[in-house]
């Protein structure tokens, strides 16, 4: 039984482990839809300059140097400065391109529902004081009464 | 109140496209503007320089990259004209712009350039004299002013008729 276990555990380690190895691997592909040719100004993905041919080549020889994305990137930014990521970095000043947007966005919507709560109070005070009397008035209220009556069951 | 919040607000929209057009409308510089002399890393190592450090001297600054083609055409004719008249009053300085710090080393290696190389990894020099591309020479006089410019490659015979008439008679 213990040996079985054993056994087991191996062949679970020897399935396992070149699949986590190979999900952390960096991958070209990946790479490209984040970084940028900073000659052509499109992702690297879509560039095929020779500078851009230059950047995928030293990627490549990076993937087969073992580093990780992170790394690759870190390579590209000391390369080509930041504007080489397609995404700003999260932090620094670049955390503004995150920040600032859900920051108006939270502002616009508080602005907005202010803006609806009083349009709303204001046409509410409105009606109950301004609201005309419905129906008919007098004589025709009375009469009509009477027609109600008449055919009520 | 609520008109000077809605004038403020305009006011801020017209603000933001009038520094994104003056940001990114960058014109570069001209004859007779002081040309930018921004600290750079030297593509060698060793430190910052900048064109400040050749006040008092004549500097053709050249800006390439490894992967350019004319950039390769020019490179002997920029080192021979260096041979010939750098010295005390002239040296051109190369500036690796958006380039690989590998590839730009390997290409000074492979052209025998002895002139000063600095390294613009982020296009920012590039971006403050307004390059339109790689390559373009810029000739700076010894106060820092530009006194000419080319859009483009050089070979020995234009920098022979173009740019040896600015300097000073022989080599310094």
């Amino acid at each position: 039984m213990r040996r079985r276990l054993v056994l087991l555990a191996l062949v679970a380690l020897t399935v396992l482990a070149p699949a986590a190895a190979a999900e952390q691997r960096a991958s070209l592909i990946e790479i490209e839809k984040q970084v940028m040719c900073p000659v052509c100004g499109t992702l690297l993905q879509l560039a095929e300059s020779p500078q851009a041919l230059r950047e995928k080549a030293f990627i490549r020889r990076l993937i087969a140097a073992g580093k990780t994305e992170a790394q690759i990137k870190d390579a590209l930014v000391a390369e080509y400065g930041d504007e080489v990521l397609a995404l700003p970095q999260g932090s620094g000043f670049s955390l503004s391109a995150y920040v600032v947007p859900i920051v108006a966005f939270a502002a616009a919507a508080v602005a907005l529902a202010l803006g609806v709560m009083r349009w709303r109070r204001a046409s509410n005070g409105k009606s109950e004081k301004d609201a005309p009397d419905i129906g008919p008035q007098g004589e025709d209220a009375d009469r009509l009464d009477a027609d109600l009556a008449r055919y009520d069951l | 109140m609520r008109s000077s919040i809605a004038v403020l607000a305009v006011l801020a929209v017209v603000g933001l496209l009038v520094f994104g057009l003056v940001s990114k409308g960058s014109s570069g510089v001209e004859v007779g503007d002081p040309a930018p002399s921004s600290p750079l890393p030297r593509l060698e190592g060793g430190g910052d320089g900048s064109l400040a450090d050749y006040k008092g001297k004549w500097v053709l600054v050249n800006f390439w990259a490894s992967w350019c083609v004319p950039c390769k055409d020019e490179a002997p004719a920029l080192e021979k004209f260096q041979r010939q008249h750098g010295g005390p009053g002239f040296t051109v300085v190369g500036i690796d712009s958006r380039d690989l710090s590998g590839d730009g080393s390997e290409f000074v290696r492979r052209y025998g350039l002895s002139y000063p190389q600095l390294r613009d990894g982020d296009g920012g020099a590039a971006h403050d004299f307004g390059t339109t591309g790689v390559p373009e020479n810029y000739l700076v006089d010894p106060t820092g002013k530009v006194q000419w410019l080319l859009r483009g490659p050089v070979d020995e015979q234009y920098l022979r008729d173009e740019v040896a008439p600015f300097l000073p008679e022989g080599k310094s």
